[in-house]
């Protein structure tokens, strides 16, 4: 027991109520938002050192005994989820403080962002099925506000295609949920883990499994990722980079959860689905980044290959694969932002997303420029930068498992994603110099302050990943021990 | 009474990705709403239909019914009207800003 767990919710979902009634007065609402975002990283490290110390952190809300009540679950992966999100969450606010504009802040866009936080921060944390569908839908519907808020053509064309996505996705979760429900009788995910282990995982439960699989690939666009790259394209710059780092990842973290800790009996059927999605999400993400000339599309298909090559570390399911995987996805948060937050800088300078209408901007932009460059060689995995360790882990493992196929893969994508990078760098930045100082559309003036700040994060990361290696391991220890999970929940009690 | 119900979600299920593959708008809302309506019966049939009373502790009765999947399904009916409200103000937004209810309609152009 320990209350500490349900801080990360409770702090943005109370600081966003108190927002709504400073409707009119930005400065506070800016002040607020921050003060909650830091109070969230705040908590994640005190939890982090909590869980390094004593195991993992449960909470039973009401009091009630653990499957009967809803259980709170912080395990070393969730709280290094929590404290990344954070990091990411203060960047975007301030991108959006000097780039958002004065209409969207009065319509509730900083509640919003916080509400949208709630909806991660409780799907990280919680420990019930039914509780992360819940807190799904709190994330959904802050999504849905934050992309057609300002209600521009292009944004409600593709917030109603977004809208209506995920609303199936969200009933398909809750079908899944009631043959979950007929079969075990149970809800939560410790206790599901252990009737599953009982029964044996027979052919129903597989299905019920796959059904998951396409709820959480919709969700994090594993394979199923048609709706992605017009959704993220919409929205302005800051709601962009947020959707791109966080919103997937929620997805992949619960695909993580559930075939880590309950349908993991038959990694011959269901790792190699995956695998076999992964591989197919990496091979057209990496086509779609490659063939456009549109820097909103390029980066939105980056968030596809990435999301494929985590996988690629689930479906192999060794420990140097998972070690991988939580690697990259910590590194795939920070570094989708920052490339969002830099592109959507470049696409407001140049006043146009085509990269053929820019060149030049190197010349006035000197910082934003090489900053461009250090995150494009991260985002491709070179080696002092944060995205290597986990490529080489994740590449390690696929070897191991014996899925050469996926890690030859994983290899060539990064490569395509290198060039697709570079290619927005090289068409962008170098050449004759289109636009002068006072012809530009925008104007990077208080936005360096936020790229700077996850630029710093990505290269702390890549150089020092042995400083964060010990919690990375417990986090992987967690995920390939599903009994250390159940003991945290029942903490000796018996189950019914 | 379960397989019943069963045929019954299903052809809720038939209807409603029929309507959702249509080109308008409304009924692709419409469809949305009869999968919703298909959805809970579901959890309410998984729940099982044995008959008991309802679960309300009054008066010595010893058989219930499940009291978890009524639970289940109001928190789902409530979050599944709140997303058909925004979706359905969307779609009137939608309307007055681009003119049309037509998916066809609705795709990207490049000038944007």
């Amino acid at each position: 027991m320990n209350n500490i767990v349900v801080f990360p919710i409770l702090i943005p979902f109370i600081v966003g109520l108190v927002m709504v009634i400073f409707r009119n007065n930005i400065q506070v609402q800016r002040w607020l938002s921050v003060f909650g975002v830091v109070a969230i990283g705040f908590v994640a490290v005190l939890l982090m050192n909590q869980i390094r110390s004593e195991g993992i952190q449960t909470l039973q809300l009401g009091g009630w005994q653990a499957p009967f009540g809803i259980s709170m679950v912080a395990d070393m992966f969730s709280a290094l989820l929590i404290l990344t999100s954070s990091i990411v969450a203060f960047a975007c606010l301030f991108f959006a403080f000097n780039s958002i504009g004065k209409e969207r802040e009065s319509f509730y866009f900083y509640p919003m962002f916080l509400f949208l936080l709630t909806g991660i921060n409780g799907s990280f944390l919680t420990g019930d099925i039914f509780h992360l569908f819940v807190n799904f839908e709190v994330m959904l519907i802050a999504s849905y506000v934050l992309i057609s808020l300002g209600g521009k053509k292009v944004q409600l064309r593709e917030s109603i295609k977004y809208v209506l996505i995920n609303v199936i996705s969200s009933f398909l979760f809750l079908v899944a949920i009631a043959y979950l429900y007929a079969v075990t009788g149970t809800l939560n995910l410790a206790h599901l883990s252990v009737r599953v282990a009982e029964v044996g995982q027979d052919g129903l439960l597989t299905v019920v499994a796959i059904l998951f699989l396409i709820v959480f690939g919709l969700k994090a666009a594993l394979f199923l990722f048609f709706w992605l790259p017009g959704s993220y394209s919409a929205p302005p710059t800051a709601v962009a980079a947020i959707f791109a780092a966080l919103l997937t990842k929620v997805g992949i973290y619960a695909i993580f959860r559930m075939f880590t800790l309950v349908f993991y009996h038959e990694p011959q059927i269901t790792h190699l689905l995956i695998g076999i999605m992964g591989a197919l999400t990496m091979v057209l993400g990496a086509i779609g980044a490659v063939a456009h000339w549109d820097i909103k599309k390029i980066l939105a298909y980056n968030v596809i290959i990435a999301v494929g090559f985590i996988i690629a570390g689930l479906a192999s399911f060794t420990s140097a694969a998972i070690l991988g995987s939580i690697y990259y996805l910590i590194h795939d948060i920070i570094i989708k932002a920052l490339i969002f937050l830099l592109g959507g800088t470049v696409i407001a300078l140049a006043g146009t997303s085509k990269l053929n209408e820019m060149s030049g901007l190197i010349r006035n932009h000197p910082y934003l420029g090489w900053i461009f460059f250090i995150a494009a060689l991260s985002l491709g995995g070179i080696p002092p930068l944060s995205g290597f360790i986990g490529k080489v882990y994740i590449t390690q493992g696929t070897f191991e498992a014996g899925y050469y196929w996926l890690g030859a893969i994983g290899l060539i994508t990064s490569l395509m994603v290198l060039y697709s990078i570079m290619k927005i760098f090289m068409n962008g930045f170098w050449g004759e110099t289109a636009l002068s100082k006072d012809m530009e559309k925008g104007t990077t003036k208080g936005l360096m302050f936020p790229i700077a700040l996850l630029t710093v994060a990505t290269i702390a990361l890549g150089v020092g990943a042995e400083g964060i290696h010990v919690y990375i391991d417990i986090a992987t220890q967690a995920l390939l021990n599903p009994s250390l999970y159940i003991e945290a929940v029942f903490g000796g009690e018996p189950m019914p | 009474m379960e397989t019943l119900m069963s045929v019954l979600v299903g052809i809720l299920f038939t209807i409603g990705t029929y309507l959702v593959l249509t080109k308008s708008l409304l009924r692709i809302i419409l469809g949305t709403a009869v999968i919703g309506h298909g959805v809970h019966l579901l959890i309410l049939t998984m729940g099982g239909l044995k008959k008991g009373m309802p679960p309300l502790l009054d008066a010595g009765h010893t058989t219930f019914t499940d009291a978890l999947p009524q639970a289940l399904i109001l928190t789902a009916i409530v979050i599944n009207f709140a997303v058909t409200a925004l979706f359905l103000v969307l779609a009137y937004r939608a309307y007055q800003v681009l003119g049309t209810d037509d998916m066809d309609q609705l795709r990207g152009t490049e000038d944007e």
